[in-house]
């Protein structure tokens, strides 16, 4: 498989995820939702990965958080500063989760629990990982929700989640995450249900945070306008595999998979005039193929321009063909600005 | 084709009731979508542009304000004649699976609304189902007997959008009618949309969280916030030259390649319960002095339809007072 670097590299990475693979069992057939996915995310880098629903973004994080339904079967390797996390027990990922790696959801108001004070939900994830007093975990709450940016702390922290808005909601749950120093935040569709104000001023606070905490950050992502302004690096999958990896400016500069240039194009931009088509991908007639009926080649060619025969004879392997930029395509585009 | 407006939305309101007091969702707000035309809503959770969506259906009634629909009325109508005037007016919702019956095959789906106005017989209607599934990009013997949950999100949009084109609409209002969907879908149902327009001469009232996305459809855009319109203009002014520190501010926040420039807005949106008085922009705003708190901001023409309702909108006019004038520059 393609690497970004040289082995000797290896112990930089704080996760360094090595071919995993997950599988889930359906009727009569099986689901390979991710596909031999490598990539590394060191301290203090932001990696975005995005895709569309289904491309596996999701499954292939919460199957290093140990977080999938107990019918998947994971193979591969994630280390995260050098410990192998796939084949942990529930007791030991629990212990690694908060502690190393946190993540935060789309949804905060499904995520808090509506009859408990704030303040008290942030002491209870303190307390899950610090041997401390519950007056201590009480006033580290309030330190967390000042770290946040929430006004007036003491008096939020005694709030229901009702009584705050959708913004400040996140702001909790990022608090809750971060509640035990983790090493590494992934934050899924954090701010996919969050107005464009909002969504601008948690993202600020995240990059923040990051610097301030020296934190890997990963942004999982159905948007690539937002990978592209606020990650370092940048993994696009489809059906279960990465197809392009590239330095964020790079990437949105001289993108290579003709996947990543559709997505592109397809992305309604402020700067476009009125009413002029949007270029849309033909080929497979809607959304990703089914994951568990992968066509033997090139996952996108039925619906890629590009495609000839040998993309659906034989799936191009992902490799690094320029330097830090990688792709999986036999026919990729010459790499002008799309 | 004449030069009345098809709808003129003229000073509505629609008030209602909570536990922590009354909601002031929609508070005045006044618009014309023309024949053939895209008036596209921007606004964001809580602005009131869902409300404001359905006061037009008048579903429910607004609590004032008049709705005149080809000259028509709709808030003085009831009952059958409602349904009536109604007929040419339709709308398509952001979840596809939630107003789609999931027992009900897609066939019957869409001629439902031809039943429900008593459209032709049997064959005649059937005959119309399958023309408007091929409209929409669907086929019609193999997703016409599907059930909705054997379709795709996007396939779902596309039948949605059948229901609405079936009964041969004048004005379609979208209300985050493609916001669920994955961009490449997305993509696919807007140029649908932008098809529909031509090829059956509809109009639409567009509303999104989403400003890009507006502006890809929109001829003109209006700005929502907290149940007013801030601004109101040809799309690409507003984008180019915003005059409300508003619509600036939501510009600013959009993520794109250039974040470099990007600047967050301050604070949080107040409650539509106890709107601030004046400009209810004014709490969150760079700009905001005293008078904004005293006196709210009456609509103006600042260039040819180009409308903002601001004391000190971002570019200097000679109609505009000299404070406003000084501002111009101070950049927080």
């Amino acid at each position: 498989m393609g690497q970004p670097d040289g082995t000797e590299q290896v112990t930089d990475a704080l996760l360094d995820v090595e071919d995993l693979r997950v599988t889930f069992p359906g009727r009569g057939r099986e689901v390979h939702a991710v596909d031999g996915v490598s990539y590394r995310v060191y301290a203090g880098q932001t990696l975005a990965i995005v895709g569309e629903s289904g491309s596996g973004k999701t499954v292939s994080c919460r199957a290093v958080m140990g977080l999938l339904p107990p019918g998947a079967l994971i193979t591969g390797s994630a280390r995260f500063q050098g410990r192998q996390l796939i084949g942990l027990s529930d007791d030991q990922l629990r212990e690694h989760r908060g502690a190393n790696i946190a993540m935060v959801f789309q949804d905060p108001a499904r995520s808090l629990n509506p009859t408990m004070r704030v303040g008290a939900q942030i002491a209870e994830a303190v307390r899950a990982h610090q041997d401390v007093s519950k007056a201590r975990a009480k006033a580290q709450a309030v330190d967390l929700l000042r770290l946040v940016h929430i006004p007036l702390p003491e008096r939020r922290s005694v709030e229901y989640p009702h009584q705050l808005s959708g913004g400040m909601r996140q702001r909790v749950m990022i608090a809750i995450a971060l509640a035990c120093r983790p090493k590494l935040l992934i934050a899924d569709e954090a701010t996919t249900a969050l107005d464009v104000t909002t969504q601008a001023q948690i993202m600020d606070l995240l990059l923040e945070l990051q610097a301030e905490l020296g934190m890997a950050l990963m942004l999982i992502s159905h948007d690539l306008g937002l990978a592209g302004a606020y990650a370092d690096e940048v993994i696009v999958m489809y059906a279960g595999r990465i197809v392009e990896q590239a330095p964020a400016a790079r990437l949105f500069s001289r993108v290579r998979m003709p996947y990543t240039q559709a997505l592109f194009e397809a992305i309604p931009r402020l700067e476009r005039p009125a009413h002029a088509p949007l270029p849309v991908i033909g080929g497979h007639p809607l959304g990703p193929p089914d994951a568990s009926d992968l066509p033997p080649g090139c996952s996108f060619a039925p619906r890629c321009r590009r495609a000839a025969d040998d993309c659906r004879a034989a799936a191009p392997p992902l490799e690094e063909h320029e330097a830090g930029h990688r792709w999986a395509c036999w026919h990729p585009v010459d790499g002008g600005t799309s | 084709m004449t030069d009345a407006p098809l709808l003129q939305v003229r000073d509505l309101v629609h008030e209602f009731p909570t536990d922590i007091g009354t909601v002031h969702a929609v508070s005045g707000v006044s618009f014309d979508v023309h024949q053939g035309e895209t008036l596209g809503i921007v606004g964001e959770t809580g602005s009131g542009k869902s409300t404001l969506a359905r006061a037009v259906m008048q579903a429910p009634r607004p609590k004032a304000g008049a709705v005149l629909f080809r000259g028509t009325d709709l808030v003085t109508l009831r009952g059958a004649r409602l349904l009536q005037a109604r007929r040419h007016l339709q709308m398509v919702f952001q979840d596809p699976f939630g107003s789609l019956d999931p027992k009900w095959r897609v066939r019957d789906l869409v001629e439902e609304p031809l039943i429900a106005y008593k459209t032709g017989d049997r064959a005649t209607r059937r005959r119309r189902v399958d023309e408007v599934l091929e409209l929409v990009g669907l086929d019609p013997a193999g997703h016409g007997g599907r059930r909705p949950r054997e379709l795709s999100g996007g396939q779902a949009q596309r039948v949605a959008i059948a229901r609405a084109v079936a009964l041969s609409p004048a004005l379609i209002i979208c209300d985050e009618a493609v916001s669920s969907l994955d961009v490449l879908i997305q993509a696919q149902v807007l140029n649908l949309f932008e098809r529909l327009r031509a090829e059956l001469g509809l109009s639409y009232l567009f509303i999104a969280h989403d400003l890009a996305l507006v502006k890809q459809v929109s001829d003109r855009v209006a700005v929502m916030y907290l149940g007013k319109l801030c601004e109101v203009g040809p799309g690409e002014a507003v984008y180019r030259q915003p005059l409300h520190p508003y619509t600036r501010a939501l510009l600013d926040s959009v993520p794109g390649a250039g974040a470099a420039t990007h600047k967050t807005i301050r604070g949080e949106p107040p409650s539509p319960v106890h709107p601030p008085s004046g400009c209810r922009f004014r709490t969150r705003c760079p700009r905001a002095e005293q008078r904004c708190a005293d006196e709210e901001p009456v609509p103006r023409e600042l260039a040819t339809g180009h409308r903002v309702a601001c004391h000190f909108p971002l570019v200097p006019m000679a109609r505009s007072t000299p404070r406003s004038e000084e501002k111009i520059g101070d950049t927080p």
